[in-house]
């Protein structure tokens, strides 16, 4: 209540007529922004201990030690504060689904096993309660993947500020495999060492045809095209063609190693995004040079045998054989969690400067958006946070935050129930 | 020669890594000097540069320059973190079995039965510092078995030596979604409402009244005595103020509704569970005298937590609410001490407070807070050491001590740390947990 009702007075303070405070509601603006006395981490450039840093046209128009400040500009000065590029989870569900139990709110699982073409974009609600939430952690941007079957759909790296799925749009699409599995999933998976080996396989012989047919969709395609309507085999043109990558889970390390020799078959770009049990094949992802999105840390180990730490350390393990290692939470209504799953992959092998990376520049990079996203640089969005200590310390508040240049308000459902019932009124009496 | 080398060297690290059968007897009650270390005493305030001295399983003194009898072991504790050992108040782990889902009622059955002290769960969770936790009955029934209070003596296959002993009886009752899902739904019984879970316990406890009027009755007057019913006697003793009352709810009308049964009936010690919405009628909690022991941040899983807030266990602390946050989850509660510091992002508690979430508070909850819960001389020796304040992200733990025996060590534990190992197992099962969320109707379905 203290911190956010403070927060609330600098905010009508700093800009009182942006806010519309007589219906209670605040909404996000844009315009020209300096901010001013920070600490600035830019990830690619080292730190600024005392900087500014200008936002004009929603894109970060200087950043240093010494900087003008514009006269047009509205000053907000961050002493005491570090200035962090706005978070990337590189894996969640985030906007497709609003209630876990109730079905009529989740829509990223279509019916059939092969349906790449299904958009996830599509089925993003941007006022899903949970965005809010997410984003006042300093998670900006969220890869949202579709779920179930062999190639579930599309996936689609949205930003947490918009009213269309359009607006919401940051750039990257990509086409999701469920590699085959031969791990078992949850507590109530009571499939049979057998039931596993078959369906693995029958799994991989659906794959593989449908690789084939794709192959050869391409090839019509290439010579002018057929006019049979294939939505499902016009997504995978792409992959084909290595104009996109494709994001391939997969968790078992012998699952992985049999990604690996089919992503080297088929020759195509791949991302392996899960892979619980990377750590144990790490030296062979280095070796194919496949990058990984990996999560979440904050996870069991695999198998009873395994050391306690083994998820905490497998982001760290891989990162130490030569892995390009994002991190992702695999969240929905918690991806706010994604700066703890760093921050334990931090204490448990990786330090604190490759997560941070992990959570920034790597997913950037390999979402392809690291022109707009993922530092603290000119010329690139201003989608980035200003916080009163270390993002991934439990403690950290997020005081300001900005989403392509949209100054977004701190305010979330579970803060505003905070603000109501802290000091509940009436109290006990009636 | 340098074969023979390599393979001395290797015998020698393998004989060097402890394993679970290497540990201590369940009985044994350690001794141990803990030196120079900073101990969180949670009840206490904080002390620098402080040595606990710790005999036959109790903390026999704390302060500076303690000396140890010889033979005893010291730990040097510089540059660590001393806390109580954490207790988690809701838990699934080490159990064989979490529902008995056949009745709406089955306060005939006891966790007690199916402990399960082999479960490498109980050391994950001592490798987070955890040395006390509650095993309940899951919350497919209103009126659940009797929960069991365990220390993590891992190590033992004796179920009977996890007991924890003093601990008073608890039991599971369940409000909401899954009652009503599983027998109104599920079974076309009552509760499918919110309104049959009431009178049920309405039904339940007035039986159990007549049935304890009876007994009395008969040992008075000599008239014949009921028939002997374990779930009527589990019931009675909870009017009798023998079992302590530990009740999954979720909104804030039904965690009123049972209040309002408690006072007629004359019930007044329970501790509410989960509770997302305890925080909307946290003056009712408090003017009760309930307990409430929640999620950090769990929430929109299902309808009935929706509407709850991250700042829950802030809102029920600052309202005067003795709560305290539980894992319900294997893989949460190897990281309480990570959930409890959540209550300083969301709403800003103090070091002390959001430590007193996973210690002391919930030893009252679970009637124990006179043997554990703080860093107390006299107190149990259930100690959990950092090697950085326990609520920062980056703090490991590298210690867990249970009744002074040391029973989690980072540095000298082996990597499998299984108790019972399968011979016939498959080498690769390899299993997937995707947030482990709500392990309370395990069983419930399997009918």
């Amino acid at each position: 209540m203290k911190f956010t009702s403070s927060l609330l007075t600098l905010f009508l303070f700093l800009c009182g007529s942006v806010a519309s405070a007589q219906d209670g509601y605040i909404r996000a603006y844009e315009g020209t922004f300096a901010l001013t006395n920070a600490r600035i981490e830019t990830i690619t450039n080292g730190t600024i201990e005392n900087g500014s840093l200008v936002i004009r046209d929603g894109v970060i128009e200087e950043v240093g030690a010494t900087v003008a400040i514009p006269g047009d500009a509205e000053v907000i000065d961050c002493s005491g504060m570090t200035i962090y590029p706005g978070m990337i989870d590189g894996g969640t569900r985030l906007g497709l689904q609003e209630i876990g139990s109730l079905p009529e709110t989740v829509d990223h699982g279509e019916i059939g096993d092969i349906r790449p073409h299904m958009q996830a974009l599509t089925a993003v609600n941007p006022n899903s309660v949970s965005i809010p939430i997410t984003r006042v952690s300093g998670v900006t941007t969220v890869l949202t993947s579709p779920s179930g079957g062999i190639m579930p759909g599309t996936a689609a790296l949205i930003n947490l500020h918009g009213y269309t799925p359009d607006q919401m749009d940051a750039g990257f699409k990509g086409v999701v495999l469920n590699f085959p599995s031969s791990a078992r999933f949850g507590r109530f998976d009571r499939r049979t060492d057998e039931d596993i080996e078959k369906q693995f396989n029958e799994a991989l012989e659906r794959l593989n045809e449908t690789w084939e047919q794709a192959v050869l969709f391409e090839r019509i395609d290439a010579n002018g095209g057929s006019d049979l309507y294939q939505p499902e085999m016009a997504a995978l043109v792409p992959v084909i063609r290595r104009e996109a990558p494709l994001l391939i889970e997969a968790h078992a390390a012998k699952d992985i190693e049999k990604a690996l020799e089919w992503i080297e078959e088929k020759s195509i770009d791949a991302v392996l995004t899960g892979v619980r049990e990377g750590w144990r094949v790490a030296d062979k992802i280095a070796a194919a040079g496949v990058r990984v999105i990996t999560g979440p840390v904050l996870t069991t180990p695999s198998r009873d045998y395994d050391r306690y730490d083994a998820a905490y350390r497998n982001a760290g393990w891989m990162h130490d054989a030569g892995v390009t290692v994002a991190i992702r939470s695999g969240e929905v209504e918690n991806v706010r969690n994604l700066p703890f799953n760093a921050g334990f992959a931090a204490a448990y092998g990786m330090g604190r400067e490759a997560a941070l990376e992990a959570v920034t520049i790597v997913p950037a990079r390999i979402f392809g958006v690291d022109e707009r996203l993922g530092s603290i640089e000119v010329g690139k969005d201003a989608t980035l946070f200003v916080a009163d200590g270390d993002p991934f310390e439990t403690k950290t508040q997020v005081v300001d935050l900005f989403i392509g240049g949209y100054r977004i308000p701190i305010e979330s459902r579970h803060i505003s129930l905070y603000d109501e019932f802290l000091n509940r009124n009436p109290g006990l009496e009636r | 020669m340098r074969l023979t080398l390599l393979a001395l060297l290797l015998l020698a690290g393998s004989a060097a890594a402890q394993t679970a059968v290497d540990l201590p007897p369940a009985e044994t009650r350690g001794d141990l000097l803990i030196r120079g270390a900073t101990v969180l005493t949670v009840t206490n305030g904080t002390h620098e540069n402080t040595d606990i001295l710790v005999r036959d399983g109790k903390i026999e003194a704390l302060g500076q320059g303690l000396s140890a009898p010889g033979g005893v072991r010291v730990v040097d504790g510089t540059g660590f973190h001393v806390m109580p050992g954490i207790i988690d108040a809701h838990s699934h782990i080490a159990l064989s079995n979490v529902n008995e889902a056949q009745n709406t009622i089955t306060s005939e059955v006891q966790m007690g039965d199916v402990t399960d002290p082999t479960d490498v769960g109980i050391y994950r969770a001592l490798a987070g510092g955890v040395t006390t936790i509650h095993t309940l009955h899951g919350s497919a029934n209103a009126v659940g078995g009797e929960s069991e209070t365990l220390k993590l003596r891992y190590g033992t296959f004796d179920p009977n030596a996890l007991h924890f002993e003093g601990a008073p009886r608890t039991l599971k009752f369940a409000l909401g979604e899954n009652p009503t899902r599983v027998h109104g739904r599920g079974r076309d019984i009552r509760p499918r409402s919110r309104m049959g879970v009431e009178q049920l316990y309405r039904e339940a406890f007035s039986e159990a009244r007549r049935y304890r009027d009876a007994q009395n009755e008969a040992e008075e007057n000599g008239t014949l005595a009921p028939p002997y019913s374990r779930r009527m006697e589990t019931l009675a003793d909870i009017l009798d103020g023998e079992v302590l009352i530990h009740c999954h709810s979720y909104r804030a009308d039904e965690i009123v509704m049972l209040m309002n049964v408690l006072r007629d009936f004359g019930v007044d010690r329970i501790t509410f569970q989960h509770v997302n919405e305890g925080f909307k009628v946290a003056p009712e909690l408090a003017d009760f005298g309930a307990g409430a022991s929640v999620f950090s941040d769990w929430w929109a899983y299902k309808f009935e937590v929706y509407y709850s807030t991250a700042y829950n266990v802030a809102i029920l602390l600052r309202n005067g609410v003795r709560a305290s946050i539980n894992s319900d989850s294997g893989e949460l509660i190897r990281h309480l001490y990570h959930e409890a510091a959540k209550s300083q992002r969301y709403g800003d508690l103090t070091d002390d407070e959001a430590l007193s979430l996973i210690t002391i508070n919930p030893a009252w909850q679970l009637g124990i807070d006179d043997q554990v819960g703080s860093i107390e001389e006299g107190k149990d020796a259930d100690l959990a050491i950092f090697d950085g304040h326990p609520l920062s992200v980056y703090a490991r733990p590298v210690m867990t001590i249970v009744d002074g025996v040391v029973r989690f060590d980072e540095a000298r534990d082996g990597d499998d740390m299984r108790l019972d190992v399968d011979p016939e197992e498959a080498i690769e099962d390899v299993r997937l947990y995707d947030h482990d969320e709500e392990s309370c109707l395990v069983d419930a379905f399997v009918l």
